[in-house]
């Protein structure tokens, strides 16, 4: 098991009023699942991303990564996780603009510590598992489409070897066809071992998904495995 | 991280904004320019006081009329008190233990002319020692004698300058006649140039004293006793005896009414040194402010650059960055700018003290410690003013960053 949330909590405090994000959610992904996912604005699954992806801890509750007990630790212990373990994939790519391909992606390399000499290497073999060519590698980051851009992101967070990659609405500011080229990225990725975890309000996009997981006001609405063969497993409260 | 990565990083953030960041160490530059160029004068100055006080000669102490308030090493035109008698000066040289020597000196300016062409110039009166006491050498001709002085010779030693003045390169003085305020002199003999920072000690006439004292003052006064000690352990007694024996000779009791002054060339150096370490302080630390306001500037585009970058900021630690590295890099930035704006002011320093030697001839003098101490100094300001920038940095929530627009 990868991931295990129990009877997770969120509550916002600001300026006296509490705004409560998350209610009380518990489920568990397996590594190498393909898990999206989805609810309205407001439903707090933006504050579900940020707990799994070690951003923040929940007020109350439990969140074990690798069986290990992530939702107490500080926030240097925390980034020392999510420089190992996870990788991000954002709407807006968050790529450092300005700067080449090459530096987007070493960039977590940078933070781990690895030598120079040894992450070009490393970059570009990520950069062609991310469907990305590798002739673009000195490229400023901001002369790519949206498209290309996505797949640096892609390789970015692929590049510390990840256990877990999260990924926000990453088809959000792309046309279909590029998203989908994206989405199909995912796909591969997933079917070469990785956990993915995929954040949308786009039903249609967590199709591609094998199970979702459906927020609304910050409580589980449903979980359903999205296999092909449509083995449809509610999970009631 | 690896630290070469921090500064590589820190380094790509300001390359990126060559520009802006160019225009940020401006202040810094001139800042650090101007304290370069501060020091330089004021250690030229210095250096050439105490250069003027070393070539005056060694071991000596120096006696002028009238109570010492402030001093200049160019004392020649000090006059007023007349208390300074060539008796005294004889009387010196007889009764106190560890002079070697001893010039009794009067100074006056007139017109010197020979033939048509004609100088103002010091006229120096004063004995035969006058050429060892004060560092002098002769370089045609001959210095006048004791015995020249009793007998009051009318005979002139010219200094090189006056010789260049009133008879050119080719020609030589010696044996042809001068006339200083209109009585005509022999000229025996002409110094060697002494250089040095001021061209004054070469621009002279000596004479002897007993020749200025009969025939252009009328009296027994002395403008200055100069007495050369036998050894640089001798001064200090030389002064207290000097002082006691002038005491019990103008019949005065207490030290402090003393209507005379004795100097040591320590005292002269002491004085000098404390009149330019005034200047430089005051001139330091003009520059110094200029330095904050450059560092307040450094800081106001810190603080833009973290707002600017609020969203790289939270991707960086969302892939993993800690405070400690976002901190670091956003201080190094700071530290990076305010050292090469100390570099390229270092530089400008330079420059600019060497234009103001080569414009106005004043003598500048860059010493290492004032490079070193301006580097440090920027480097300090870019730890002050970017601490709290690199602080904000550090500290902001990676997911209210990366939301940030």
């Amino acid at each position: 098991m990868l991931i295990e949330i129990k009877n997770i909590k969120k509550v916002f405090k600001s300026d006296g009023t509490e705004t409560i994000a998350l209610k009380d959610v518990s489920f568990s992904i397996e590594k190498g699942e393909f898990v999206a996912i989805v609810g309205p604005s407001g439903s707090g699954k933006s504050t579900l991303m940020h707990i799994l992806g070690c951003l923040v801890v929940p007020t109350t509750g439990q969140y074990f990564f690798e069986g290990r007990d992530v939702s107490k630790l500080s926030e240097e212990e925390l980034a020392e996780i999510r420089r190992k373990k996870i990788g991000f994939v954002f709407q807006q790519f968050n790529l450092l603009p300005r700067a080449t391909v090459l530096r987007n992606v070493e960039l977590p390399l940078i933070y781990s510590g690895m030598p120079r000499d040894k992450r070009k290497e490393i970059v570009k073999k990520t950069l062609k598992a991310a469907a990305f060519p590798s002739e673009f590698l000195y490229h400023l980051s901001n002369q790519l489409s949206g498209g290309m851009m996505q797949r640096v992101a892609i390789a970015r967070a692929l590049i510390n070897d990840p256990l877990l990659i999260l990924a926000d609405e990453p088809t959000g500011n792309l046309d279909s066809k590029t998203g989908e080229e994206v989405l199909r990225t995912f796909e591969e990725l997933n079917q070469a071992g990785r956990t993915i975890i995929l954040v949308t309000h786009e039903r249609y996009i967590a199709e591609r998904a094998q199970r979702i997981i459906s927020l609304k006001d910050g409580e589980i609405a449903s979980d359903v495995r999205n296999h092909k063969e449509k083995v449809v497993e509610e999970i009631k409260e | 991280m690896r630290i070469s990565d921090l500064f590589y990083e820190a380094f790509s953030a300001l390359y990126t904004n060559k520009l802006r960041s160019g225009l940020t160490i401006l202040g810094i530059v001139i800042g650090i320019g101007s304290v370069i160029t501060m020091l330089s004068v004021g250690q030229g100055a210095k250096n050439s006081i105490e250069n003027q006080i070393q070539s005056m000669g060694s071991n000596l102490v120096i006696v002028v009329p009238g109570a010492m308030r402030t001093f200049s090493p160019m004392a020649g035109a000090r006059g007023g008190a007349q208390t300074l008698t060539l008796k005294d000066s004889q009387a010196i040289l007889k009764e106190v233990e560890g002079v070697l020597a001893l010039s009794p000196v009067v100074y006056k300016n007139y017109q010197v002319v020979a033939g048509k062409k004609n100088t103002r110039t010091q006229i120096v009166g004063t004995g035969a020692s006058f050429l060892e006491i004060r560092n002098y050498q002769i370089d045609t001709g001959a210095f006048f004698t004791e015995k020249q002085v009793e007998n009051m010779a009318r005979v002139a030693v010219l200094g090189s300058t006056v010789k260049e003045d009133l008879f050119g390169n080719s020609v030589s003085p010696i044996g042809k006649t001068i006339k200083i305020n209109g009585i005509i002199f022999k000229v025996i003999g002409v110094t060697k140039p002494k250089g040095g920072m001021t061209a004054l000690e070469d621009d002279i006439v000596i004479v002897p004293v007993s020749v200025v004292q009969k025939l252009f003052s009328g009296d027994e006064y002395l403008n200055a006793i100069i007495i050369k000690g036998d050894s640089p352990g001798a001064i200090e007694s030389i002064k207290s005896q000097v002082t006691t024996l002038l005491l019990k000779r103008h019949n005065i009791k207490s030290s402090e009414m003393a209507d005379f002054s004795v100097v040591t060339q320590e005292d002269m150096l002491s004085m000098a040194g404390s009149v330019t370490q005034v200047m430089t302080i005051l001139l330091t630390s003009i520059a110094a402010i200029s330095l904050v306001v450059g560092g307040i500037g450094i800081m106001n585009m810190m603080m833009t650059s973290v707002s600017e970058r609020t969203k790289e900021i939270g991707l960086r630690k969302a892939i993993g960055a800690k405070r400690r590295e976002i901190g670091l890099q956003f201080l190094i930035e700071a530290v990076m700018l305010t050292f090469v704006g100390g570099l390229v002011g270092v530089l400008l320093g330079i420059v600019v003290s060497f234009g103001i030697t080569f414009f106005t001839g004043l003598t500048t003098k860059i010493s290492l410690f004032s490079i070193i101490l301006a580097l440090s100094i920027s480097s300090v300001i870019g730890i002050i003013f970017g601490y709290w920038p690199a602080q904000k940095a550090a500290r902001l929530d990676p997911i209210e960053a990366l939301r940030y627009e």
